[in-house]
């Protein structure tokens, strides 16, 4: 049987912090799996960090939209918000950071999607009227990673 | 969040004394370890037991705190909490920088 909950926040960083520690509550509350939290919570601060930056960035007042589908084989975490789409319409491919060079040449930013593809087992994007859909998709009978 | 320094054994141990480094934190995060660290021993130790969330922000900001150092000094760290180690496993930062499981450990760790 699956259990449903849905809730929307401000898209700002702290709007964020509250979002994402809310959604892991009601995560909680309806008993997904504990070995499975961590990378729950990692990918999904990593796709509303996303928003805050990208979606929303010359706007004050945007709203993510979540809601979480948990069944004992998946859980299903669909984020809306109105900000422009993903160029070129697409999920980023999410390569690994390149970290083969000297030190002063690390990157300090761009880990997110390659995150949210490995703590995930599928993704999904569309684009419906003004609003962007994306699904994340964990395998709940999946070891962590 | 503060940080606050001790030392042991030559090193400077930098305590974060925050339950997460995220977004929201970052920046403030990555000029409060340039303050702390401007001057001083070149082995930093950052003590982070009591992190239990960091983001791919936060991660951002150590690797700006190890850079800010500069070549002569390091910056290890200590105590990392699972879901802190998977951040730096899955990124492969695990790498890049020295994780001790605990504090005593990177402290007794010798130099190489």
């Amino acid at each position: 049987m699956a259990e449903t909950f849905a809730c929307s926040f401000k898209a700002t960083e702290q709007g964020a912090r509250s979002c994402i520690s809310a959604v892991m509550q009601q995560l909680r509350d309806i008993d997904l799996p504990v070995n499975r939290a961590g990378d729950v919570q990692i990918a999904l601060a990593e796709a509303v960090n996303n928003i805050v930056e990208h979606a929303y960035s010359d706007l004050s007042d945007g709203e993510i939209y979540i809601q979480c589908d948990l069944s004992p084989d998946e859980l299903q975490i669909c984020i809306s918000d109105t900000g422009p789409p993903l160029p070129n319409g697409e999920l980023p491919v999410g390569l690994p950071a390149d970290i083969s060079g000297p030190m002063e040449t690390l990157p300090e930013g761009g880990f997110g999607w390659h995150l949210i593809r490995a703590l995930t087992c599928r993704l999904h994007y569309e684009r419906q009227a003004d609003s962007n859909q994306l699904s994340l998709f964990f395998d709940m009978q999946a070891k962590q990673n | 969040m503060s940080l606050t320094s001790t030392e042991a054994n030559g090193a400077q141990i930098v305590t974060v004394n925050a339950d997460r480094i995220d977004a929201a934190m970052a920046i403030q995060f990555k000029e409060d370890m340039r303050s702390e660290t401007e001057s001083g021993p070149d082995r930093v130790i950052l003590d982070l037991s009591l992190v239990q969330f960091i983001d791919s922000s936060g991660l951002g900001a150590i690797v700006a705190a190890m850079k800010q150092l500069g070549r002569d000094r390091r910056l290890d760290l200590a105590g990392p909490t699972p879901m802190v180690e998977k951040v730096f496993r899955l990124t492969r930062m695990d790498t890049i920088f020295n994780l001790y499981a605990s504090l005593n450990d990177a402290v007794s760790a010798n130099n190489t």
